[in-house]
């Protein structure tokens, strides 16, 4: 029939044909790693940010929790604070905006033997990557994913945010903004995301037990990090902080994480309202799911080689 | 009834004239019983509505001559409406290269009154038509026209299978009728039949031998002639049956694919399925995404997690991916895109075919995004292409689109069995610790760098982050305009070095002539036939089918340098200029005057005639005659 041509020579099995290999360390052999030898780029980000924060507690968490280099895998989508990636020394991608979350998807899904974090920002979350952020909680993906909330779009200067609350004034709301801004904490819960915490980049020792908590969490994990753009919305999270006249509640001790409606109920206080775990429950991961499909598949074809198992299918094609 | 003959094989000519079967059996036929005449192919149309399970007469015959090491070739609508509705099927088997689903059906079985008027102009003059006389009315008109045979089909099934099979089984007694017809290997069908139902309810593989015994068994009364296929001169080995959807799927994962995201949509969707399916097997999966843009960044990521991983679409979902193409394309990732394509644009014609979708392959997205596309021309081409694109992929580290269509998606062709245990392949990511690594290395030859997957160490302490902002040889961010100006160089220049390992498309017909037609991906068939009919008539015609898309293979200008007139035939529209998608490329990169379009819009695949007719139009008005 057709002339078959193959021009392509197969390559060999590796990912990394341009480099040289060296010999692996054993695990025993290697050491946690500095702060020093986990930031790369100096952030671009201005003096003050409430992002510089959220960096600060990666890189504590990097060297608490002994995590090595190539085992941290960092995805971000575009915005001030999705620049994240350049600046922690780890495999990591910078992506399109707002899509971080299904990219990650495909880092997790293939490779559990990584820590996948994501971060981005709130119009990054909510507003483009909005029904992203649904399905990866509905299919409970197996992640880390943090939102660094200032109520504002940054990265291109000053427009209403899906956060932001009415009233703020925005170069797209010039008399203030109009829309019902979007309760990050409802939003997460109904989504069916299985670990939702809220925190601030005001509150660093907060945050870093919200970020092991949610490390910990086997499954879609989200917090909500308050963290101030000090360029377009100054003072948004006053009355969040302490040490600005405003209080930083933590979620009561009995209040039962595994507890949808007390959560959602929660999370309609007024702002400031509480700080810490929302809700948290365990429900199979997709990663789970599709690997138990994926063993039930591969029993059924017990020892075979791949070549083997198509031309059994080939066979039937006959 | 004018079937082609054993003497003319399809490789000869098909002329327009009507001949009656020439090679008659030895006997002459007695009286009463039909008259037995070889031949070397026939078309056979089946029409009737989706529920009445024609597709699976049509499978059936297209395994059968898969068995008899015959080609076949069918072709398929799918009716807009999901359930009931007008469908039809169409099978060309031949004991040589049937390389198009042919213009014209020998036989028609037509179910009821739509199937009988709407199709009978797709047979030809003297053809036969089998129609149920439960349902069609025949017209007076046509009788005088087509050979007509009444079959009480639905009275005839319920009858044999009792009440409560209702008509369930038509197709199968259909099937029998058609058995008889064609002289059909009754022991293989039976032996398919069984296979197909087996595993269901042994009673339902009963009822069915059932329906096609009667079918096979029924009088047949004005049947005056029947068929046998020539042997086939063609002795190749083991064949499989499947259709274009198929094949790519396996191609895939033969070529080590083991992951992949999607949305549904016709025709993408059946690949989509048979992956979700058979991944796992492999210890793979395929993942559902929420939508085409969650599913190409689902795919990119697993792609940067590793491996080579794969989605896809049709229509509309394709101009969805065109962001996130453009990062892989930027970020330099490996990546295999599918385009089943259909009418377009916006949800235009779900279930008809379009070759509207070379411009958006190429260049869709914003900025200077050179990726690779590559085009199919066959069901099995489909499977090896498939192995190509992934091949093409890692080595250059880019996305691949592979451009098929709905018509090579659906149609059923039968193929020389590969070689599995040769051709599969092992491209799981190795993390291998490395002494150091930059992603996008401008000193690599030829631009070609490739990743090193996350889990890898390396050696010197520093990690690349692939990105889609312009970057560093690192992957860091920059707005040197000297760095944009050679990363920008880079992603071109490796798809130049792809394009000198292309080979030269073989043409079709001599080298030197009048005419040469060329086509890309499903056309392939019907161009090659109409230069067989054309040479036949005394025409100098060639043809020249182009696979790889983008980048073009180096050296067509000498080959278009041998003929007076170029035609660029695609299922698309002549666009405000007068050419299709691939003819406005060609003449983009050739700047040569003598290149011409000839399109068409119907959502159909292209007839023989049609190709001819319009070359031969547009000469006449133009320049001088064929
Ligand atoms: C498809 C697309 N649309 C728009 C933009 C422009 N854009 C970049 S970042 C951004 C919003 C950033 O806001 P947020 O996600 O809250 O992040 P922040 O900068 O506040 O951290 C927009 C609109 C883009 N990069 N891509
Ligand atoms: S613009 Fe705002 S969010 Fe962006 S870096 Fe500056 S302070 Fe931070
Ligand atoms: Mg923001």
């Amino acid at each position: 029939m057709s002339s078959v041509s193959l021009p392509f020579e197969i390559l060999p099995r590796t990912g990394n044909l341009n480099t040289t290999p060296v010999a692996p360390i054993a695990d025993a052999d290697r050491l946690g790693l500095t702060k020093k030898q986990v930031a790369a780029d100096h952030p671009t980000w201005c003096p003050g940010c409430g992002d510089f924060s959220v960096l600060a507690l990666y890189f504590k968490l990097i060297e608490k929790r002994k995590i090595w280099h190539e085992k941290i895998t960092t995805v971000a989508g575009i915005g001030c604070s999705s620049r994240f990636p350049y600046f922690v020394q780890a495999h990591g991608a910078h992506y399109i905006h707002g899509r971080a979350l299904p990219f990650a998807s495909g880092v997790s899904l293939t490779r559990p033997d990584l820590h996948v974090f994501t971060f981005g920002g709130d119009g990054d979350a909510f507003s483009i990557g909005g029904n992203h952020v649904n399905h990866t909680a509905r299919k409970n993906i197996k992640m880390t994913y943090v939102i660094m909330d200032n109520w504002v779009y940054g990265l291109t200067k000053k427009q209403t945010s899906p956060t932001s609350p009415i009233g703020f004034k925005s170069k797209t709301d010039l008399g203030g903004a109009l829309d019902q801004p979007i309760n990050p904490m409802k939003q997460l819960i109904s989504a069916g995301a299985t670990f939702v915490a809220r925190a601030s980049a005001a509150n660093i020792p907060h945050l870093l037990q919200m970020m092991e908590a949610a490390m910990d969490h086997d499954g879609f994990s989200v917090i909500e990090c308050l963290s101030e753009c000090v360029e377009f919305f100054d003072g948004a999270f006053d009355a969040a902080n302490p040490r600005k006249g405003g209080k930083f509640d933590l979620v009561p001790a009995e209040h039962d994480v595994t507890d949808e409606f007390a959560a959602y109920k929660m999370a309609a206080d007024p702002f400031p309202g509480k700080f810490g775990i929302f809700y948290k429950v365990n429900r199979p991961t997709k990663n789970k799911n599709e690997a138990d499909i994926t063993a039930k598949a591969m029993e059924k074809v017990q020892g075979k080689k791949p070549w083997e198992i198509l031309q059994a299918t080939f066979n039937r094609m006959k | 009834m004018r079937l082609r003959s054993a003497k003319t094989g399809w490789a000869n000519v098909r002329t327009t004239k009507v001949f009656m079967s020439e090679a008659t059996l030895s006997a002459p036929p007695t009286e009463g019983a039909p008259k037995v005449s070889k031949v070397s192919e026939a078309i056979i149309r089946i029409a009737g509505n989706s529920q009445d399970g024609i597709q699976a007469i049509g499978g059936f015959l297209a395994r059968l001559a898969g068995r008899s090491e015959q080609e076949v070739m069918t072709f398929m609508t799918i009716p807009s409406t999901i359930s009931g509705g007008p469908s039809i099927f169409q099978v060309r088997i031949g004991s040589g290269d049937v390389l198009s689903a042919g213009d014209e059906a020998d036989v028609l079985l037509a179910f009821y009154q739509h199937s009988y008027e709407g199709h009978l102009s797709s047979l030809k003059p003297g053809g036969i038509v089998l129609y149920d006389s439960d349902h069609v009315q025949p017209n007076p008109e046509f009788q005088k026209l087509y050979h007509h045979v009444a079959v009480p089909i639905t009275s005839r099934t319920v009858e044999a299978l009792g009440g409560t099979a209702k008509d369930k089984g038509k197709n199968v007694f259909s099937l029998g009728l058609i058995a008889k017809m064609f002289d059909l290997n009754v022991s293989k069908l039976e032996k398919l039949i069984m296979e197909r139902f087996a595993g269901k309810d042994e009673s339902i593989a009963k009822n069915a031998l059932m329906a096609f015994h009667t079918g096979y068994g029924s009088s047949v009364g004005n049947l005056i002639e029947t068929f046998q296929f020539v042997e086939s001169q063609k002795k190749s080995g083991q064949q499989v049956v499947m259709n274009g959807n198929e094949a790519l799927a396996y191609g895939l994962i033969a070529a080590g694919v083991r992951f992949g995201a999607g949305y549904p949509i016709t025709p993408w969707t059946d690949i989509m399925e048979l992956l979700r399916r058979e991944l796992p097997k492999y210890g793979g999966a395929f993942i559902q995404c929420e939508d085409e843009i969650a599913s190409i960044s689902m795919a990119i990521g697993a792609g940067y997690a590793g491996r080579v991983a794969v989605t896809g679409s049709s229509g509309p979902g394709i101009s969805l991916k065109t962001e996130a193409l453009g990062w892989a394309v930027m970020a330099e990732m490996p990546l295999i895109v599918v385009d089943v394509q259909r009418g377009g644009p916006s949800t235009g014609m779900p279930t008809n075919v379009e070759q509207s979708d070379l411009n958006i392959a190429c260049f869709g997205g914003h900025g200077d995004s050179p990726r690779v596309v590559i085009a199919p021309t066959n069901v099995e081409d489909c499977f090896y292409m498939a192995i190509e694109a992934v091949n093409i992929a890692r080595k250059y580290s880019v996305p691949v689109i592979i451009l098929t269509d709905q018509s090579i998606g659906s149609r059923i062709e039968a193929f020389e069995e590969p070689n599995l245990e040769k051709l599969c392949q092992d491209i799981s990511p190795d993390l291998t610790p490395v002494a150091d690594h930059k992603p996008y290395d401008l000193a690599a030859e030829n631009g070609v760098t490739r990743h090193v997957a996350p889990g890898t160490r390396i050696a010197s302490g520093k990690y690349p982050v692939v990105t889609g902002l312009e970057h560093d040889e690192l992957g860091h961010p920059t707005g040197s305009p000297k760095l944009h100006t050679q990363m920008v160089a880079k992603r071109r220049n490796k798809l130049k070095a792809l394009a000198s390992e292309i080979p030269t498309p073989k043409i079709y017909g001599p080298p030197e002539g009048n005419i040469l037609l060329v086509g890309w991906g499903s056309t392939e068939g019907p161009i090659r036939e109409a230069v067989d009919r054309a040479r036949a008539a005394g025409d100098s015609v060639s043809s020249l089918h182009i696979k790889h898309i983008f980048p073009l293979p180096n050296g067509l200008q000498n080959i278009f340098a041998g003929f007076n007139h170029v035609f660029v035939v695609e299922m698309n529209d002549e666009s405000l200029y007068g050419y299709g998608q691939l003819g406005a490329l060609l003449r983009a990169r050739y700047c040569d005057p003598k290149i011409k379009g000839v399109t068409k819009t119907d959502g159909l695949t292209f007839k023989v005639r049609e190709i001819l007719e319009h070359a031969k139009s547009s000469i006449a008005a133009g320049i001088r005659k064929l």
